[in-house]
């Protein structure tokens, strides 16, 4: 026994050297006029969706812009994390140690943003969060920089136009995870402060198999509407749910931020969820030409719809190509945080920006409804609140 | 008081969901002594098989069903001839480290083949909503699911108690080298079993779509709830995992409407309280093994 342990560690050290040498040898090819970005994304697991839809946008931006920005070569490295914010960090490690990249960025949940951020702050360089949207994500390390969106900022809109909209009572339910917390505690806050009322408040655990009883005790409680957030690919089973029970017949309507409501999924959840009003960042509907010329383009490629998640990974590798022509392609990490402070474009969602303070994104808030647009379902717009901060700072 | 019955209605229906897809668990891990974890693969290849017929190839959903179970447990008969029956002999280490690898491949298969997003099977009309019956609201698809559950459960007893077959494997079970002595085909009757059972969690795949959710990931979703019926129920019969499966399912769905802070929390403390009062299971042999 003890010797096979000892052969096998003997191995063990073989094959560490035999790597290391690999390594040494693959450095120096290394190009000085590359840029590396180290993609970390959901490629699989349940959040598997947002990974695919940031891919796809970027690499639709990159064949319609070119791979070459102030000189220097983009190159894009992709590792999946399956949402798993321990392999998160061992993938950005990777990224930083071995592959030297300029960038890190993609991040599909807030654990996965976060244990990335002490390594960009050690490394210095940008850390472009591409999906998350918890608040607390962009206080977490000097480098981080966001092009999502934050649940707050859907949260708060919604409450102030469900107040202004004879919605008096609302039950809540929500995903129990940081998102989730932060969508509940937001929308409560303008929601009462407006005079409404919270009758019914349930968190459902993050990987919830059935919605019915959560469904029969909102239903029970005869509130005007229920505020949802789920994580995206729970809005399809939810709703569901919401209509097998009835409560679209009992004249509960669904509001929330635009997750549940994902245009990614929202074709296949059958006409239930028609009339479900949402505050979000984007809409495939959306009715600029960029925006059209964006879902044609999109759909062309890849054969469906462009959620959330595809216009905020467009925009995250937009940023990063705007940065590099501002530093004249340098790439030290500081200077790039820098370049992208304070950037301002119209992105497929609308006009939106960087805040130079916060490193936050600054984007319209719209208030749609789901209806039938050429046999399909959609998000139109009907309502927009421009250039909204994240709430969830500067109340501090 | 309406709000009690449409309860406990959504509960005995959730718990009957259960008992079809763990009792082909119970059935492998009681009566043949075998560990498989990978019985929730099965479901999942019902699920998937029922979603293609129904969504791309335009079955009715009725028709879609009984090959659920069909295509399961044929894939479970394969199975069991090439890579199960080896392992019938080794310990329950090597049974759970088999079959868990087997899951993982079956996860990975699925996602590679079918996407990893969550899919639904397109339902006829007359299964969606819910009607009210005295204002207890009754979802008609969970009527049918407690309908057919408790038509296969009672069909399920009639065999194993009063049909030759039955007592076939009963004997093999308790005995396989008398039996064999006997001229009971030991093998054949397992293997039957066997696929029995895969084809019963197919089925339940398939049914549990709608309500459960499927995706790539259910064989390890709801592993542990299949362990929880079996455990709790005892693997001894089938009345056993039968009644457990009611009461997690009317335990669960009380929990998460009358505390739905600790919604998801009641489910195990009930186990818990179960195998401490009675280690073997409600139902178990007190003699164990």
């Amino acid at each position: 026994m003890f010797e096979r342990k000892q052969l096998s560690r003997t191995t063990i050290w073989a094959a560490a050297a035999t790597a290391i040498a690999g390594l040494a040898a693959i450095a120096p090819v290394k190009a000085e006029d590359s840029v590396k970005v180290g993609l970390i994304l959901p490629m699989t697991g349940g959040q598997a969706s947002t990974g695919k839809q940031i891919e796809n946008a970027i690499k639709l931006y990159m064949q319609q812009k070119g791979d070459t920005v102030a000189g220097k070569k983009i190159e894009i490295i992709l590792k999946d994390d399956a949402a798993i914010p321990d392999k998160t960090k061992t993938a950005a490690q990777e990224l930083i140690v071995n592959d030297k990249v300029h960038f890190i960025a993609g991040f599909g949940v807030t654990p996965a943003a976060l244990a990335a951020a002490p390594l960009a702050t050690q490394a210095k360089i940008p850390e472009v969060v591409m999906a998350a949207g918890t608040s607390i994500i962009t206080e977490r390390s000097p480098y981080i920089v966001r092009t999502s969106f934050t649940l707050a900022q859907s949260s708060t809109i919604i409450a102030d136009w469900a107040v202004k909209n004879g919605i008096k009572k609302v039950a809540t339910l929500t995903s129990d995870y940081a998102p989730g917390n932060d969508a509940l505690n937001f929308f409560k806050q303008n929601f009462t402060a407006g005079g409404g009322e919270v009758v019914e408040e349930v968190k459902t655990p993050l990987a919830n198999p059935d919605f019915a009883p959560f469904l029969q005790r909102m239903k029970d409680a005869k509130p005007d509407a229920i505020f949802v957030f789920v994580p995206a690919g729970q809005g399809g089973n939810f709703m569901k749910q919401y209509a097998e029970r009835g409560l679209d017949k009992a004249g509960i309507k669904v509001i929330g931020p635009g997750d549940v409501t994902d245009d990614d999924l929202l074709n296949n959840m059958g006409d239930a969820v028609l009339g479900t009003v949402t505050a979000h960042l984007y809409s495939a509907a959306h009715p600029s030409q960029m925006n059209k010329d964006f879902v044609a383009a999109y759909k062309k490629a890849y054969g469906n719809r462009p959620g959330f998640m595809a216009v905020s990974g467009y925009d995250g590798i937009h940023l990063i190509y705007e940065a590099l022509k501002k530093t004249s392609g340098d790439t030290d990490g500081t200077k790039l945080v820098e370049a992208m402070k304070g950037q301002k474009w119209e992105s497929p969602r609308g006009p939106i920006s960087i805040d130079p303070e916060t490193r936050d994104i600054v984007q319209n808030i719209y208030i749609r409804k789901v209806e039938k647009v050429d046999g399909e379902l959609y998000n139109v717009e009907f309502a927009t609140f421009e250039a909204v901060k994240d709430l969830g700072k500067t109340k501090k | 008081m309406t709000s009690i019955l449409t309860n406990l209605f959504d509960g005995v229906a959730y718990g009957m969901l259960l008992f079809v897809l763990a009792c082909g668990l119970a059935v492998t891990l009681g009566l043949m002594n075998f560990v498989n974890l990978a019985h929730g693969a099965f479901a999942m290849a019902g699920g998937y098989v029922c979603m293609v017929l129904v969504n791309r190839m335009g079955w009715p959903f009725f028709a879609a069903l009984p090959l659920a179970f069909v295509s399961s447990a044929a894939i479970g008969i394969v199975l069991e001839r090439t890579l199960y029956r080896h392992l019938y002999a080794r310990s329950h280490l090597d049974q759970v480290l088999f079959t868990i690898g087997l899951t993982f491949m079956s996860v990975a298969a699925v996602d590679y083949i079918q996407g990893s997003s969550r899919v639904f099977i397109n339902l006829p009309a007359a299964l969606q909503g819910q009607f009210d019956v005295f204002g207890v609201g009754i979802g008609r698809y969970r009527l049918m699911i407690i309908a057919i559950c408790g038509l296969l459960t009672i069909g399920l007893q009639m065999v194993l108690a009063k049909t030759r077959f039955g007592s076939r494997l009963r004997a093999a079970v308790d005995d396989p080298r008398a039996a064999s002595g006997l001229g009971i085909n030991v093998p054949q009757v397992f293997a039957f079993t066997f696929a029995f059972g895969c084809g019963l969690a197919g089925l339940g795949g398939a049914l549990s779509a709608e309500i459960l959710g499927l995706d790539p990931y259910f064989p390890l979703k709801f592993m542990i709830y299949f362990l929880i019926v079996v455990t709790v129920g005892g693997s001894s019969s089938i009345t056993g995992p039968f009644l457990a499966s009611l009461l997690l399912g009317i335990g669960d769905v009380a929990g998460k409407y009358y505390v739905p802070k600790m919604g998801p929390f009641v489910i195990y403390t009930m186990m818990i309280v179960i195998l401490i009062w009675r280690p073997n299971g409600l139902f178990g042999r007190t003699a164990a093994r």
